[in-house]
């Protein structure tokens, strides 16, 4: 064996590089799943309200009686179904707020000038009576309502989380940029010296070993006509993999996340706080598509959430990539769309509509069910959508290919319990393939009719 | 230095294979013809429409099968008149039980609770604040003034007629009243039979203001029929084949 020539480390140099750039690309990925992690650990803090005993009343219990029972309709600070309610005590008498209180309709229908003008300025909403409140309990909601609005502490802590958070996001880039451009110095580098140094060679007369000349290598190769002909047979091979791989991807969305108009997180709704999925997409019970919520449904909830807990409640879904502000920005252009206005708590009545991009998305030929697969078969969401719950962006989890419907039919047993119509035919079929339990594919869920007519 | 071109040919390449995989984009279709399909496709945009918007209201007027009309209207006075006068007329059976429940894990419980005391995820998280217990004295909550508040909604809850048929309403609302006795500590109630639950369909549906109700009974029973033709039919079929 000869010693390779020294002259190829240019090569090898920049074959490295592309070594690195891969696994590079892969480190990154690495880095921040392990950032949102530690995200998500971080974002436990403690509630920093201090109970304030304020005129005769103890505001903790109010707090508990406030969020039990008036807080459906009445906030503190801000109005709601209700007026807001700080600074209520200077508005109105006690003695009138614990007849209200305790039967509100009463006063109104005894033509109280207050009171009907209080009932007539919030479009006639009634207030529900609450006869089991002593005064005593309606002084210690008092004494928490009456309580002044905190000042945003955390205030100064969220900018700089945003910052740090696209701060690193931008220094792993920044990184990567310069370990590229040190890289690519070190090759310029050497070449310069490789250069120079021969320059000199040739100025001061030494002689460089001169190798002698070769057979080039393919030549070799070419005459060697069995290293040929397996060569050509692996490249074949090889290259009807590497083809077959392609075509077969083709049409193929799996992996497709779409940016949609509202920053919509399913890792809030479905995980965090545990809405089942049914809730919103209600028509995958009973119809054939899984149907996208109406923002109905999300009015429901966002009537009184208008906006996301800061980082320091121990409830909050804030994360360092999503900000708190983030985050209000969507809800606001919900609110936009169903023209909700949060000052007056009503519909302006113009809407625009949110135009959603679709992700999954089944060709015409294939025929697919939603009830069928969820209410008779109960299979869960996440079968075939992934651990939704987990994602913050969502994506097309599964392939959605023939293949892999096949596939699942072949392995599920169809749930017979409580079925009646599965019976008769339950009983047929188990005898005639002596088994216990069918699986889909044995009900006849492979015949090419049963998806494409 | 052509071998230095060529590696850097492959780097080139190598880096956009790596970078162009565009996850916002679908992939590449061949014959798109079934995928893009002629018809509208649900919830598709097109320029024939107002806001083109494909997805739209039904005609003013329009009446979906078996809809019944409700008759207490939106305000604090058809509350109360719903909340004395309206009744739950679905039998109380253990299956209607059951699926309500079913039903209202799904939509009800996420707010007032598994129990129905009014700690859900969403009160246990402080999201949604206030959220009275079924058994509370100053609501004093009836069969009739649970169905209009799911029909209606009232102040911050919204209405659920969107999402849950008129049936599926009346079963929640058989375990929400199940709900309100657990909390009170009441004795359960009887379940009636399935069969003298049809018995007492039957009485009612000599009554004409049922009619529709019977009609949808009489459409089920088409239903059913036809569905084991069908099965018989196939099974035949799996016969002459075997």
């Amino acid at each position: 064996m000869e010693k390779v020539n020294t002259r190829h480390s240019i090569s090898r140099i920049l074959l490295l590089l592309l070594v690195v750039l891969f696994s590079f690309s892969q480190n990154l990925i690495a880095q921040e799943e392990a950032a949102s992690a530690e995200q998500e650990q971080s974002a436990e803090g403690g509630d920093q309200e201090a109970a304030v005993a304020a005129t005769g009343g103890d505001a903790a219990a109010g707090k508990e009686l406030f969020n039990s029972l008036c807080a459906s309709c009445h906030k503190r600070y801000k109005r709601s179904t209700g007026p807001a309610l700080n600074g209520v005590t200077d508005r109105r008498e006690t003695d009138w707020l614990y007849r209200w209180i305790k039967n509100s309709q009463a006063m109104i229908a005894e033509g109280d000038p207050e009171a009907v003008a209080i009932y007539e300025e919030f479009n006639q909403t009634a207030m529900t009576p609450f006869p089991q409140l002593s005064n005593e309990d309606i002084d210690n909601i008092l004494a928490y309502v009456e309580q002044p609005k905190p000042e945003p502490q955390a205030q100064a802590q969220i900018p700089g989380d945003g910052g740090k958070s696209s701060g690193s996001g931008v220094s792993n880039d920044i990184i990567l940029g310069v370990l590229a451009f040190v890289l690519l110095l070190l090759i310029v580098v050497l070449v310069l010296v490789n250069k120079t140094l021969n320059r000199f060679a040739t100025a001061s007369g030494v002689e460089l070993p001169v190798t002698e000349k070769r057979k080039p290598i393919w030549k070799a190769f070419v005459e060697n006509q069995f290293l040929v002909l397996v060569t050509s047979v692996f490249l074949l091979l090889a290259g009807g993999y590497f083809a077959y791989g392609y075509l077969m991807q083709v049409g193929v969305d799996q992996g497709y996340q779409p940016v949609q108009p509202i920053h919509y997180s399913h890792r809030i709704h479905a995980g965090d706080n545990e809405i089942d999925c049914k809730y919103c997409h209600s028509s995958a019970r009973v119809s054939k598509t899984s149907g996208i919520p109406s923002l109905n449904v999300c009015m429901n909830c966002h009537k009184s959430i208008s906006e996301v807990a800061d980082a320091s409640n121990p409830n909050s879904s804030v994360t360092e990539e999503y900000s708190k502000e983030f985050y209000d920005g969507e809800i606001q252009k919900l609110y936009e769309a169903t023209g909700w206005d949060p000052a007056t708590q009503s519909y302006t009545g113009e809407t625009k509509p949110v135009k959603w991009v679709r992700i999954h998305n089944l060709p015409d030929f294939a025929y697919f069910n939603h009830s069928q697969h969820v209410s008779v078969a109960g299979v869960a969401c996440q079968e075939c959508h992934g651990p939704v719950e987990e994602m913050e962006v969502m994506y097309q989890y599964s392939p959605l290919t023939m293949g892999w419907c096949i596939n699942c039919h072949r392995e599920t047993n169809v749930k017979m319990e409580g079925n009646e119509y599965y019976e008769k035919i339950h009983d047929e079929l188990s005898k005639k393939y002596g088994v216990e339990t069918l699986t889909a594919a044995q009900m006849g869920a492979l015949e090419c009719g049963k998806c494409h007519y | 230095m052509k071998r230095l071109f060529n590696i850097g040919l492959l780097l080139v390449s190598a880096s956009l294979a790596v970078g162009c995989f565009n996850k916002d984009d679908r992939n590449y279709q061949y014959f798109p013809n079934m995928y893009e399909s002629v018809g509208y496709e649900a919830y598709g945009s097109y320029e024939t429409f107002e806001n083109s918007q494909e997805a739209k209201l039904p005609v003013e007027g329009t009446i979906p099968r078996g809809w019944k009309p409700y008759g207490y209207e939106d305000s604090n006075d058809g509350y109360q008149n719903a909340k004395a006068n309206l009744s739950n007329p679905l039998p109380y059976t253990e299956d209607n039980v059951n699926e309500g429940k079913a039903l209202y894990t799904i939509y009800c419980a996420i707010c007032h609770g598994d129990k129905g005391d009014g700690k859900g995820t969403l009160s246990q998280r402080e999201k949604i604040l206030g959220i009275p217990a079924y058994n509370d004295a100053g609501r004093a909550i009836t069969e009739g003034s649970v169905y209009h508040v799911m029909y209606y909604g009232l102040n911050t809850m919204g209405s659920y007629a969107a999402q849950i048929s008129e049936k599926e309403r009346w079963q929640i609302n058989h375990y929400v009243m199940d709900l309100k006795r657990q909390l009170n500590g009441d004795p359960k109630r009887e379940f009636v039979s399935e069969e003298e639950a049809e018995l007492n369909t039957l009485v009612e549906n000599t009554d004409a203001t049922e009619e529709m109700s019977a009609e949808e009974h009489r459409e089920d029973n088409h239903a059913a029929e036809t569905h084991e033709e069908e099965t018989t039919e196939g099974e035949q079929e799996n016969t002459e084949v075997n």
